[in-house]
């Protein structure tokens, strides 16, 4: 079964352990609790929330175990060895010789993921405890959120790519139907099918890859490995046999990466991810930071030597995924600049933040990148966490910051810190974690020669830091504004914006009873709320320190424990030198960005600067900038308003014409000459020939109608038995003919 | 490869599919009848399918399956309009188009 095997008999042999050996049952429990809070979820004491949480808790005790586990094995390997991931597969259906396994594919990324996944959506239950109390479908959320992280499990674990599909696909229906959680406003649950039809045009790559992979590698797996065509360890070591035709490589790569565009809100079809913002806060955290955007990152990390070969990784000159990344980082960085909403801000920047690690694993930097999944996770969490609070506790449900935030700092003094450290993280500040991760990319992709890229992602790492800064300003600085300020006067249906008046409805009969004691305004958010932020923060802080390369080989431990080392499964890849002049010229720009971005904030609103007020509407060019980032660049108009039309529109009148023209002078024409005709032949056949004959027939058949009457009964069971009986009567007499 | 049950499932799921058209008076019940005989005929075609090792009986069964959800739904609009107009479902009540 193996090739190497005389070979792995001298290396040490490695080890392993029930937790490895069971990770398979990582999502089984989700899916199993999520069955059960449909089933019961109402009936029970917490309505079906206890069992969302101690779910997803229960599978982050057992991904800790497999991580341990895992730990252990590589390090009872030797130092260049190849540490095998612990494959079980089992045969799921097979149909017309194809055979669909299901299994589990267990190393060092995905055990990463996994527990990455599972920590993080065990806090955001905890936090949805208290930020979704008394809402209308408390059971279905829970039972939503328990199945997409099941979904998501499934995905990172997934042996072959059916599996992986399949895990794949649940998030897309999971991300509907929370997206769209509260249906009742129009723009939720046009946000809902926008998030998922735009998904869903990326999945098509991801069907087409899937299918070109197998047909072309089954055999050469077959052949060596034993193993499917779906398998993934099967196509990772078929890339690399240097057996594929370099054409249909290519074309499959490029399919894969048209569903990663699509899942991981990469340029063009970024548009939905801040639209997925009207989901409840908990969900655009989840979706946000470990699940659903990530899946497309994790399938070019999962997959990567079909990449890695297909489109030529550390070829001169840059590749689709470094040029899509690039991209990404700038356009979607630019955005969150003229954003209102909070929420938006964290969206733009979580897409930016995806086009960093695309960025990374275009251009060889795997392991920067895997690690930059990881950080971001915590800290991007941990902001859309905070946003929440924000609105949850202090600006009466609304997400606007230039309208409802402002001086927050003082009164909710929690979730200022958790913030202030995640941003910091975010924008990459020695010592917090996003700087170990975020450097490392771009470190790495200057060393791989590709300078232009590694320019786009400083600036990219500037413009972060000014945004950021801004949002940060507007939120916790300056002087209080609107619900802040505690003016409950407004209408909030009016007055704010779509975000914000869904989450009003929505918690406000909840608010009312468990603040009815106290003043309605701006304060800290409970427990259930703060200490999942607190948890987060401390990893924002902390977590980058697990592959901390400024401190030398001894702190790389993540690169020991997930990086594949290279065989004939992984590439070889290499890694930058750490050098403190390249990381001072980052640090040194993001400092920048959060400088001037701080001096023009501050003139701006709150000095009222008369130089920088109305700019906009002053100087043309910035006018029309503004106005063009406004409009996110006017990619959604040209897809609901020239694409979807173009093809609807078209169709619809020129099948009117063709109707109109074409089919009614065909029939008018006929009409026409059979009229003529007729009237001839009514003349002289009709009258003489037919009708003589007809009259006679009508008496025989009149006769023989009379007769049969009775078995036309009108009962429906009737006719059928008498069908039944005849078919059976002609059955008999095949049978018959037949012997 | 027991070929002899799967034949005999569906010739039992046959028969009561067609005791259920002749016997049942409820519109709805007949329908489900007739879901059991395009059932029953799915399993044959799989059963010599496999017998086989040809997908033709695959293709064939898939076939059925889409066909058959279209025929429930027509089938049902026309018990609801039914209902709509005659206030009942009894097939025994329905005998305008008798001679």
């Amino acid at each position: 079964m193996n090739l190497f095997a005389s070979e792995s008999e001298v290396l040490a042999p490695l080890m392993s352990g029930w937790f490895l050996e069971h990770a398979w049952l990582i999502p089984v429990v989700p899916a199993i609790a999520f069955a059960l809070i449909i089933l019961v979820g109402k009936r029970l004491p917490m309505k079906g929330s206890e069992l969302g949480v101690l779910s997803m808790f229960s599978s982050l005790v057992l991904a800790a175990g497999a991580g341990y586990q895992w730990i252990q094995r590589t390090n009872s390997a030797t130092e260049e060895q190849f540490v095998e991931p612990v494959i079980k597969s089992w045969s799921w259906w097979q149909s017309g010789g194809f055979n669909f396994g299901i299994g589990q594919h267990i190393d060092g990324l995905s055990v990463l993921v996994l527990i990455v996944v599972a920590f993080i959506s065990t806090l955001v239950q905890i936090y949805s405890l208290e930020y979704l109390r008394g809402d209308r479908r408390y059971t279905h959320f829970f039972a939503a959120l328990t199945l997409f992280s099941g979904g998501m499990l499934t995905m990172v674990l997934a042996d072959n790519m059916i599996l992986f599909l399949l895990g794949w696909e649940i998030m897309g229906l999971c991300s509907f139907m929370l997206i769209g959680h509260w249906w009742e406003d129009d723009a939720n649950s046009k946000a809902a099918l926008k998030a998922f039809f735009t998904v869903r045009t990326g999945d098509a790559g991801l069907l087409v890859g899937i299918t070109m992979l197998y047909f072309s590698a089954n055999d050469w797996t077959q052949e060596h490995l034993g193993v499917s065509g779906f398998s993934i360890r099967g196509i990772s070591a078929w890339a690399l046999s240097g057996e594929p035709n370099s054409t249909v490589i290519t074309i499959a790569a490029v399919a894969l990466f048209i569903a990663c565009i699509g899942k991981s809100g990469q340029f063009p079809l970024h548009t939905w991810l801040p639209d997925a913002m009207a989901g409840p806060t908990p969900v655009s955290s989840l979706l946000h930071s470990s699940t659903m955007v990530v899946a497309g990152v994790y399938l070019v990390a999962r997959l990567y030597p079909v990449f890695f070969v297909g489109l030529d990784i550390l070829g001169s000159g840059g590749n689709l995924i470094m040029v899509i990344g690039a991209i990404t980082i700038v356009i979607s960085a630019a955005l969150a600049f003229v954003q209102n909403d909070i929420k938006r801000v964290l969206a733009y920047s979580t897409v930016s933040q995806l086009g960093y690690m695309m960025l990374g694993l275009g251009a060889g930097a795997w392991m920067p990148a895997v690690f930059h999944i990881f950080t971001h996770a915590f800290f991007k969490a941990c902001l859309f966490l905070g946003a929440g609070s924000i609105s949850h506790s202090a600006s009466h449900h609304s997400f606007d910051m230039k309208r409802d935030m402002g001086g927050l700092r003082k009164v909710m003094p929690i979730t200022f810190v958790t913030w202030i450290i995640s941003t910091l993280a975010l924008c990459g500040v020695f010592p917090f974690s996003g700087f170990f991760s975020k450097d490392e990319i771009i470190d790495n992709v200057g060393h791989n020669g590709y300078t232009n890229f590694m320019i786009i992602g400083l600036i990219g790492a500037f413009m972060t830091a000014a945004y950021m800064t801004r949002a940060t300003y507007l939120t916790f600085f300056g002087e209080p504004r609107g619900a802040s300020a505690g003016q409950m006067v407004h209408d909030s249906h009016d007055l704010h914006d779509t975000h914000a008046t869904h989450d009003t409805h929505a918690t406000h009969v909840a608010d009312d009873s468990h603040d009815s004691g106290e003043a309605h305004g701006p304060h800290e958010s409970g427990l259930l709320i703060t200490v999942p932020l607190m948890i987060l923060s401390v990893l924002a802080l902390g977590s980058g320190f697990l592959n901390a390369t400024p401190f030398g080989e001894s702190w790389e431990r993540m690169k020991l424990w997930v990086e594949p080392r290279h065989s004939e499964f992984a590439p070889e890849l290499h890694h930058a030198p750490f050098m403190w002049s390249k990381a001072s010229l980052s640090l040194v720009i993001v400092f920048a960005g959060i400088a001037v971005s701080w001096l023009i904030s501050s003139r701006l609103f709150t000095k009222r600067d008369p130089r920088l007020v109305g700019l906009t509407q002053r100087v043309k060019l910035l006018g029309l900038g503004h106005k063009f980032l406004v409009n996110k660049y006017y990619l959604d108009a040209l897809y609901e308003k020239v694409i979807v039309r173009s093809i609807a529109y078209p169709i619809a009148s020129a099948a009117y014409w063709f109707n109109q023209n074409i089919l009614d002078g065909i029939l008018h024409g006929l009409a026409n000459s059979t009229r003529k005709l007729s009237g001839w032949v009514y003349k002289n056949i009709d009258q003489r020939v037919v009708d003589g004959t007809v009259n006679n027939s009508a008496t025989f058949t009149k006769s023989v109608g009379t007769a049969a009457q009775p078995t036309q009964s009108g009962k429906v069971s009737q006719y059928g038995a008498l069908l039944f009986s005849a078919a059976a009567v002609a059955a008999l007499v095949l049978v018959i003919i037949n012997t | 490869m027991f070929v002899n049950q799967f034949l005999f499932l569906a010739a039992i799921l046959f028969c009561i599919g067609v005791y259920g058209v002749i016997a049942r008076k409820n519109a709805v019940l007949m329908l489900m009848a007739i879901e059991l005989i395009l059932n029953s005929v799915n399993i044959n075609l799989l059963t010599f399918a496999l017998r086989n090792g040809s997908t033709d009986g695959h293709v064939f069964a898939l076939y059925i399956i889409a066909v058959a959800a279209a025929e429930v739904g027509v089938g049902l609009g026309l018990v609801l309009l039914v209902y709509r107009n005659k206030k009942t479902i009894s097939l025994d009540d329905l005998s305008e188009m008798r001679g």
